[in-house]
């Protein structure tokens, strides 16, 4: 598999680590019922087949986290981006 | 004897380059350009190997990679290797090839007495017979089963060659350097695309290398010379013999192994053996070409059976007549081709046996021709000495003979099509599996394609070789294919003859037959990956490329099925079998794990240290002051003269990293437990680190070196961890935070400086003008200074040990010098060196946590460090870690154990249960995480968690070390056994 890093170029997947499913936010602490939430933003997951959106770490490269668009079913990759939306801006 | 079946000219081989080879200890003679399979055959040796199960005598069967009966073992020594087809074994002198799987010879085998026993051994055989009791599986059946059933021997030592991994990058890849393959490269390579030309023999041609063609005005061999020439004329095509495209993976990535220098006896200096490589290509053409399909009839296996298309390779390619009286079964004009090359070479064609009845085609003159017949069986044992045949009219007779050459059509080499997931579709028209759904951007020409005839093959060659580029922006013109000369190419195949007296063989090389896939059938496994499971078809090394199909057909028969309802199984990477050694290239012993050395290596290996891997890193365990002096002594005066004098250690390895920005504060905030963005300049503070599921994961100390940048350490251990954990946190949860950090492990030597007498031990190094006293730099106070006459260094006055210590640090390229004069300025107070045992002893018996009780299973409560979390802010981990279940006070709780008997030897591991209880889950109260013998204590000592261990104080309980066997009294303490107010650190 190769991953596009935004700042690197298309690479390798073994220089990447893995974290899994993005977009998750992290809960606001003081809510009323954040352990309840906190449990679903640990635990929880969409576990989909399809168009996924991923975390992975470019360990052996620039170290950026990156979003990385997949399609689980068939391994193709339609984009990435970095996961900071500063980085981001500032690469733009 | 000599040669006996090899043609006094002609082939591809070199005859001035005579070479000799050993067969089972006997010499031959062969020539380059020879394999060994061919070099047997020239001898006549046609008795190679024995089979799989019923150790029945086997010939070679093919001319190539997909051959399943010529295995054998090659080389000796440590280069020893089992299973090599002598079909793809290029000859080279002093060649040592050993046969298979019998005892204790190959012509007389008592391992062939399982064809005896061969109810026994049918499909499923395993399920059935070995039922009961089950006791006898572990003792008598499965040893008994890999004795009598098994392929070579592995190598019992390392192996001394080298392997490397590479990486390639193309365009255009072409998978098969045959007639399809060669002029899909030229397109390309006209065009100014990268191109990579792979095949897995040592020549490039294909079939032309074996059949005798003419294209346009030249014969096949010359076209091949031509094109081959003017592709090593350019600079953007690269051309890789010996190399097999083993597999396809996501995004244009090829597995590739190229065998290097198998083909001499060993690689010539500073040479790998074998290169695995990954290629990156943009587009790929797959001409990978066809494998031919055998007939299933009685004693099929029979040495002398062969394929027909084989039996042509080694009559043109290696100037061989493999058997010089030859039957030949044809279900396909094919036959014909093979009949009139015989008879070219001399042989005689004792009779065409084509099984169609209405076949048009006419046979060579004289020869003997049975339309609408077939093989019933073949007779003899170590080689055919006859076939036993049934005519139309169904009739028999039987036909003398020493040898069979079968055609029965095509399986086009769908394999790499395959490993993205896609299916092999059957096609009515050409009787064969063609590719389903294909990789993206692979295309596949040729035989592969189910295009079998030579000018099919051009033609595809040529457009797709020029598609695939001008996909790319390229633009090749177009190259119309020559003409051909004619050839007959109709077909039925006859999947099996019914009729056939004796065992029919559909997998070769697993000893599968005809029957067994019936049984499979009858027994309800219809499903074709329930029958390839249950009889083992097609699951050996070679991957069933001779008889998956014939036995899917078998199957279809069988359950009143068309083949495409059948189906197929799929084929899955490597297309030929690839030695771990080539995968794992360099990346073996050091290359796999390298290993991380301390500043101080070099001057801990001068005082005879010992040392102890801890990850990566070699680390002193002890320092010896006699060479016999056991680890105990050893470690128990370290830690006397720490804790009475001075001591010094290396904490190099601990993770440092570097922070840096307006906001470092608020973030450690949030990734440690306690509050930061208080501490002042100058100081240093000890943070516990949790996961967001609320389990601690690394602890360490962090100082504030000034108002915006702070030096954090992370445990050795999860120093990697730490870095990927804080980048998260930073470049996915906080982007807002203005911080940069950066590891600096490497770039900072560290020293620990322990004992009443750290203080004096500094003064002497530190520059003057820097106040060491106790007021002036305090407990858990930090600062840049210098020491020895200006050189940069920074000190913490941090304690691990509970001693008055001081951690020293300075640029890694002083760490050598910076251990000298430490130990040189700490003589007169008596310092010693201390390794990590007497580390690990210190910190137990102050009762700090560290890798034993961080394993990723406790939470701040567990480990009594609650207080450490604050509640005035959130941090990572901290609702997860506040769980009703992670607060019970029934969850086991970090206390100190102190056996009854002092000389008892805890041991890390033990449960904990009360007296009397029996042990049991619900009995189970916890176990000890760390132990150390005391020297402070003389006695032994643990750190564990125990069900409400706190209020359980004084308290004996047993530890019970079920692995060990060892089962001690211990009493419940406070887990700080030394010096509890302390009062040493702050002195």
């Amino acid at each position: 598999m190769r991953i596009p890093c935004p700042f690197c170029g298309p690479r390798d997947s073994q220089e990447f680590s893995f974290l899994g499913q993005t977009g998750l936010k992290r809960p606001d602490p003081n809510a009323p019922d954040a352990q309840k939430q906190f449990h679903d933003y640990v635990h929880i997951r969409d576990n989909k087949a399809g168009l996924t959106k991923e975390l992975w770490l470019h360990a052996n490269g620039c170290r950026s986290w990156i979003v990385v668009e997949r399609n689980t079913l068939t391994h193709e990759i339609t984009g990435s981006e970095f996961a900071s939306p500063l980085t981001k801006e500032a690469a733009q | 004897m000599k040669n006996s079946n090899r043609l006094a000219s002609g082939g591809l081989i070199d005859r001035a380059k005579p070479l000799s080879f050993q067969f089972d200890g006997k010499t031959y003679q062969g020539y380059a350009g020879d394999t060994l399979a061919s070099a047997l055959l020239a001898n006549n040796v046609q008795l190679v190997a024995r089979s799989f199960k019923y150790h029945r005598p086997r010939g070679v069967l093919t001319a190539g990679s997909e051959e399943p009966n010529a295995l054998v073992e090659l080389r000796t020594g440590a280069r020893h290797e089992p299973n090599v087809r002598a079909t793809m074994a290029e000859l080279y002198e002093g060649l040592n090839a050993r046969s298979q799987n019998r005892w204790p010879s190959l012509a007389f085998d008592l391992g062939a007495v399982n064809s005896l026993l061969s109810p026994f051994f049918a499909a499923g055989f395993y399920y059935k017979t070995f039922m009961w009791p089950a006791a006898f599986w572990e003792k008598v059946y499965e040893p008994l089963i890999r004795r009598a059933a098994g392929l070579g021997k592995p190598p019992l030592s390392d192996d001394p060659d080298s392997y490397e991994k590479a990486f390639a990058h193309c365009d255009l890849l072409v998978i098969g350097a045959g007639p399809a393959g060669l002029a899909a490269a030229l397109t390309a390579a006209r065009s100014g695309a990268r191109v990579i030309l792979a095949d897995e023999g040592p020549m490039l041609g294909g079939r032309l290398l074996s059949d005798r063609r003419i294209i346009g005005n030249q014969s096949g061999l010359d076209w091949v010379k031509a094109i081959e020439a003017e592709l090593g004329s350019f600079p953007n095509v690269r051309i890789m013999p010996r190399t097999t495209i083993f597999g396809v993976y996501d995004h244009g990535v090829y597995g590739a192994l190229e065998r290097v220098n198998d083909h001499v006896a060993t690689p010539p200096a500073h040479e790998p053996r074998q290169r695995a490589y990954r290629i990156y290509a943009k587009r790929a053409v797959l001409a990978a070409g066809a494998i031919e399909r055998p007939h299933v009839f009685g004693n099929n296996d029979r040495p002398g059976v062969m394929l027909g298309s084989a039996m042509r390779t080694y009559l043109n390619r290696y100037a061989v007549v493999p058997t010089k009286r030859v039957a030949i079964f044809t279900s396909s004009d094919e036959g014909y081709a093979t009949a009139q090359d015989l008879i070219n070479a001399g042989a005689s064609v004792q009779a065409i046996i084509d099984s169609r009845k209405d076949a048009t085609i006419s046979a060579p003159k004289d020869v003997p021709y049975f339309k609408g017949a077939k093989i019933l069986r073949a007779l003899g044992n170590r080689q055919v000495q006859g076939v036993e045949i049934e005519l139309a009219d169904g009739s028999t007779r039987i036909l003398d003979c020493d040898g069979v050459a079968m055609s029965n059509g095509w399986n086009p080499a769908v394999h790499l099509t395959c490993h993205q997931g896609g299916r092999p579709v059957w096609d009515d028209k050409t009787n064969a599996f063609l590719p389903g759904k294909l990789p993206a951007g692979l295309s596949v020409a040729g035989a592969a394609q189910g295009h079998f005839s030579l000018k099919d093959t051009l033609t595809d060659g040529f457009r797709l070789g020029a598609s695939a580029v001008d996909d790319l922006g390229f633009k090749a013109h177009a190259i119309a294919a020559p003409d051909t000369d004619p050839e007959s190419l109709a077909h039925i195949p006859l999947w099996r003859v019914k009729t056939s007296k004796g065992k029919c063989f559909v997998d070769f090389q697993h000893d599968v037959t005809d029957t067994d896939i019936e049984l499979a059938n009858r027994e309800g496994f219809r499903s074709v990956e329930h029958m390839k499971r249950y009889t083992t078809l097609g699951m050996a090394t070679d991957q069933g490329k001779t008889s998956n199909i014939s036995g899917l057909a078998i199957l279809g028969e069988a359950s009143g099925r068309s083949m495409a309802e059948v189906g197929t199984t799929i084929f899955r990477p490597p297309y030929t079998p690839v030695a771990l050694g080539a995968l794992a290239g360099h990346h073996v012993h050091k290359g796999f794990r390298p290993t991380r050395l301390t500043p101080s290596h070099q001057w801990a290996e001068e005082q005879g240290a010992v040392f102890m891997e801890t990850g990566l890193w070699l680390r002193a365990q002890y320092f010896p002051k006699k060479k016999n002096e056991s680890w105990l002594d050893a470690m128990n005066r370290e830690v006397e003269i720490t804790r009475s004098k001075v001591g010094v250690c290396d904490v190099s390895t601990l993770g440092k990293i570097d922070l840096q920005g307006k906001d470092v504060g608020t973030f450690l905030d949030r990734v440690y437990t306690g509050t930061f963005s208080t501490l002042p300049v100058g100081k240093v503070r000890y943070g516990l680190m949790m996961r967001e599921d609320g389990f601690v994961q690394d602890d360490g100390t962090t100082a504030r070196l000034s108002e915006n940048r702070w030096l954090m350490t992370t445990t050795t251990a999860g120093a990697g961890k730490v870095m990927a954990h804080l980048e998260f946190c930073h470049q996915v949860l906080w982007p807002e935070l203005d911080i940069a950090f950066t590891s600096v492990t490497e770039q900072w030597a560290q020293y620990s400086i322990a004992g009443p007498h750290a203080r004096d031990v500094l003064k002497k190094l530190v520059d003057p003008q820097h106040d060491m006293s106790n007021e002036a730099f305090t407990y858990m106070a930090c600062g840049a200074i210098t020491i020895c006459n200006g050189i940069p260094a920074r000190l913490f006055r941090i304690s691990f040990s509970g001693e008055l210590a001081y951690e020293i640090g300075v640029p890694n390229r002083y760490g050598d010098a910076l251990i000298r004069a430490i130990m040189k300025a700490g003589e007169e107070f008596g310092i010693t060196p201390y390794g990590l045992e007497a580390l690990s002893t210190m910190r137990i018996e102050k009762g700090h946590v560290a890798g034993g009780e961080l394993n990723g299973q406790t939470t701040p409560r567990d480990l009594g460090l609650i207080k450490m979390v604050s509640q005035k802010k959130d941090c990572i981990g901290k609702h997860m870690s506040e769980r009703p279940a992670m607060l019970d006070a029934d969850r086991p709780i970090f206390v100190g154990l102190k056996p009854k008997n002092p000389q008892a030897k805890l041991t890390g591991g033990a449960h904990f249960l009360d007296k009397g209880a029996k042990p049991s889950l619900d009995n189970d109260l916890g176990h000890m995480m760390s132990v150390a013998y005391s020297p402070m204590l003389k006695s032994w000592i643990g750190l564990g968690i125990v069900k409400r261990g706190r209020e359980r104080i004084g308290d004996t309980i047993r530890a019970v070390d079920f692995v060990r066997g060892t089962e001690f009294e211990v009493e419940i303490c406070d887990p700080v056994f030394f010096d509890p107010q302390g009062e040493r650190l702050r002195g």
